[in-house]
């Protein structure tokens, strides 16, 4: 928070502050003391915010051409293909901008585990975050059903059968979120309603997350508390914006790669044949940024057992903060937790190339392998690392890298480097 | 801090080796044709897709539909760009049904550039009947329909052979070599000389086959070129925009001593 109280120049804006002291908020923002060692690591957030508006604002103009019934909505998503103006464009930069969403927001989560921002003070943040996450995850799902296709119907049946593993219950559940005794209109329907309400939650939880994440301040790659505002901070404006733009335009480059020279390299062929309820595809697969919790959920052989599994895969993440007993926050002074933070990258990863492969032979025993990894990660790895590991010599503060004690200067200035 | 390297040399293998490795295909892989379409600044060939479209016309289009084409887009930029009167002449040669009129009575009439284009059966059960059971798919997107795209579109069409020994096949069933499974339930239609073609170009088997691919790759991506071009813009704009926020970035940290 501001030092000084702020007061407007001008009567005008003394008289609107007075009564919504929204310049003051503006003021706050734009002097907003940030910690001057941030790397393009922290520019993601940024990003986020740039995809969520994006997704947004094209999505707001499909809707005005798209038509929510399962006999004309894959005729109609062509129709904005070929007819609207521009509307290849807007689709592609919807359906593309869903894709760099993700990968944006994978780069913040790994950013966070590695810098160790989801760390006291910052728990209500991740929280935050997390809710952030599963909310995309629900309106990438709800999205990727409306056009129709035959991913699209299959995708959706597969998932919503999930809650059918419910005991006793789970049945009637199931029939209730279709509106139906299968997937069909109704379901389509409601899909359409919820995949327009979603991100205007996922709106007002990213205000939160940013108001949150301004009460402590932006943690840093050294992982310690600094003095705000002091030397180690600059102004939030011009310093952390013009970089944050930078940022952006990089990711736009290829974000437009993606949208005019392969707009379709991301989805599934299948989901340009019209949905059919009598023909099942060969390979049902969602989206490539669900494909690690598709493995989880198919590497249990029994059904109730993998639905509990993919959603503990996300769940657990609520709890990390408490799980990670280690009081250094950055993994660059964490020696051995940066090897287990590698191999977890690595372990996320198998596991969304075994999401993509049949649930057979070895690719569902390295499946298994992976999906055990996972919990063992956050359930062992975390809390037993956090009280063995000699962490290295932390810096007092950015500016000056005097060491708390038992300093080892040389292992100090090559980790320094390093940042 | 040479275990942590080794940690990150073998997880930079693992993500560049990982996705190649294993992959079991029962199919031929399609063959791999160097479209003019294709790359960044890939273009139709507009001769092909007239004489492409000419085989959809006289072959395909008695049992595919392509409902999600009007008779306008032939005319349109990046398209097969058939001139104002041409259009018109095909619209017209295909009898449309339109109404109800005044009577309340449907009745047909010649067909204007702004109908869609005319499809051989009046719905999908109909055109299942009539051809033993399996619907001919509609071809307006089908080449973004089918992994492999135009590739494998066009070796479906050239690849028919005879069943290798072993293999039966029912009535009405075909042996092709790229189709999944090898089994098709559609006839080899392309016959050397089948087509003959306006601009005088051979109608060989391959000809035709490329001609039509290259045609229903368009009708899937009418929008091919402009956004090759549009994307092209777009990108040098951004990369422009882009190195001019870098230099204003580094003058705007050069006032302190932190690098960015």
């Amino acid at each position: 928070m501001s030092e000084q109280e702020y007061i407007p120049k001008s009567k005008a804006g003394k008289w609107l502050n007075d009564r919504l002291p929204i310049l003051t908020l503006g003021a706050h923002l734009t002097d907003y003391p940030t910690p001057k060692n941030l790397n393009y690591w922290w520019t993601f957030g940024g990003i986020l915010t740039f995809c969520l508006i994006t997704q947004i604002v094209t999505g707001i103009v499909l809707a005005m051409h798209y038509v929510a019934h399962a006999d004309l909505a894959f005729g109609s998503v062509e129709h904005i293909m070929r007819n609207v103006n521009y509307g290849w464009l807007i689709r592609y930069i919807h359906s593309n901008g869903a894709s760099m969403f993700f990968l944006a927001v994978y780069i913040h989560i790994l950013r966070s585990l590695f810098y160790g921002s989801y760390k006291s003070p910052r728990e209500v943040i991740w929280i935050i975050g997390l809710m952030i996450y599963l909310l995309m995850m629900a309106a990438a799902f709800l999205g990727y059903v409306l056009p129709w296709g035959q991913m699209s119907f299959w995708g959706a049946t597969v998932i919503t059968n999930l809650f059918s593993a419910i005991p006793l219950v789970g049945e009637s559940i199931t029939t209730w979120l279709w509106g139906a005794y299968s997937v069909d209109n109704p379901t389509l329907n409601r899909f359409f309603s919820l995949h327009y309400l979603i991100p205007f939650l996922i709106l007002g939880l990213v205000i939160l997350h940013i108001w949150a994440l301004h009460v402590p301040g932006n943690n840093n790659p050294v992982g310690i508390d600094i003095k705000k505002p002091s030397k180690d901070t600059v102004p939030f404006h011009p310093y952390i914006t013009i970089k944050d733009a930078f940022a952006l335009l990089v990711f736009m480059i290829i974000f437009a790669g993606f949208v005019f020279f392969t707009p379709n390299v991301l989805g599934h062929s299948d989901n340009y044949i019209p949905a059919n309820p009598l023909v099942t595809p060969a390979h049902i697969v969602p989206e490539w940024y669900l494909l690690p919790f598709y493995a989880i959920l198919r590497s249990v052989p029994d059904k109730l057992g993998g639905v509990i599994l993919m959603f503990g895969s996300i769940f657990i993440l609520f709890v990390l903060p408490w799980l990670d007993t280690s009081k250094v926050r950055s993994a660059v002074f964490r020696p051995i937790y940066r090897q287990f933070y590698w191999i977890f990258v690595f372990d996320v990863l198998m596991l969304g190339y075994m999401g993509a492969m049949p649930a057979e032979g070895i690719y569902l025993v390295l499946a298994r392998v992976g999906t055990i990894y996972y919990f063992l990660h956050f359930l062992v790895v975390l809390p037993v690392v956090g009280y063995l590991e000699k962490t290295d010599p932390v810096p007092m503060s950015i500016s000056d890298p005097v060491l708390t004690g038992g300093a080892e200067p040389s292992l100090a200035k090559k980790d320094n480097g390093k940042i | 801090m040479a275990k942590f390297k080794l940690t990150k040399i073998f997880f930079l293998i693992s993500i560049v080796f990982f996705p190649y490795s294993t992959h079991s295909a029962e199919q031929t892989d399609p063959i791999k044709i160097n479209w003019s379409f294709k790359g960044l600044t890939g273009k139709f060939d507009r001769a092909s897709l007239q004489r492409g479209f000419q085989v959809y016309k006289e072959v395909c289009a008695s049992c595919h539909s392509m409902e999600y084409l009007t008779y306008r887009n032939l005319g349109e930029p990046g398209g097969p760009e058939f001139s104002e009167m041409e259009v018109k002449a095909i619209a017209a040669s295909f009898e449309v049904i339109d109404g109800p009129d005044s009577q309340g009575e449907m009745f047909t009439r010649p067909g204007k550039p702004s109908d869609k284009f005319v499809s051989p059966h009046p719905n999908k059960e109909a055109a299942a009947a009539a051809n033993g059971g399996a619907y001919p798919p509609d071809m307006s997107v089908l080449v973004k329909a089918r992994k492999g795209g135009a590739n494998y579109i066009y070796s479906v069409l050239v690849g028919y052979e005879d069943p290798p020994p072993g293999v039966t096949l029912d009535q009405g069933v075909y042996y092709n070599k790229y189709m999944i499974g090898n089994k098709i339930k559609m006839p080899n239609n392309l016959i050397e000389g089948l087509v003959d073609y306006a601009d005088g170009t051979e109608s060989t088997v391959d000809q035709m086959a490329k001609d039509v691919t290259t045609f229903l790759a368009w009708a899937a991506e009418p929008e091919l070129e402009e956004r090759h071009k549009t994307g092209v813009k777009v990108i040098i704009y951004l990369v422009l925009l882009t190195f001019l926020v870098y230099l204003s970035m580094k003058k705007i940290w050069s006032r302190i001593d932190t690098k960015v």
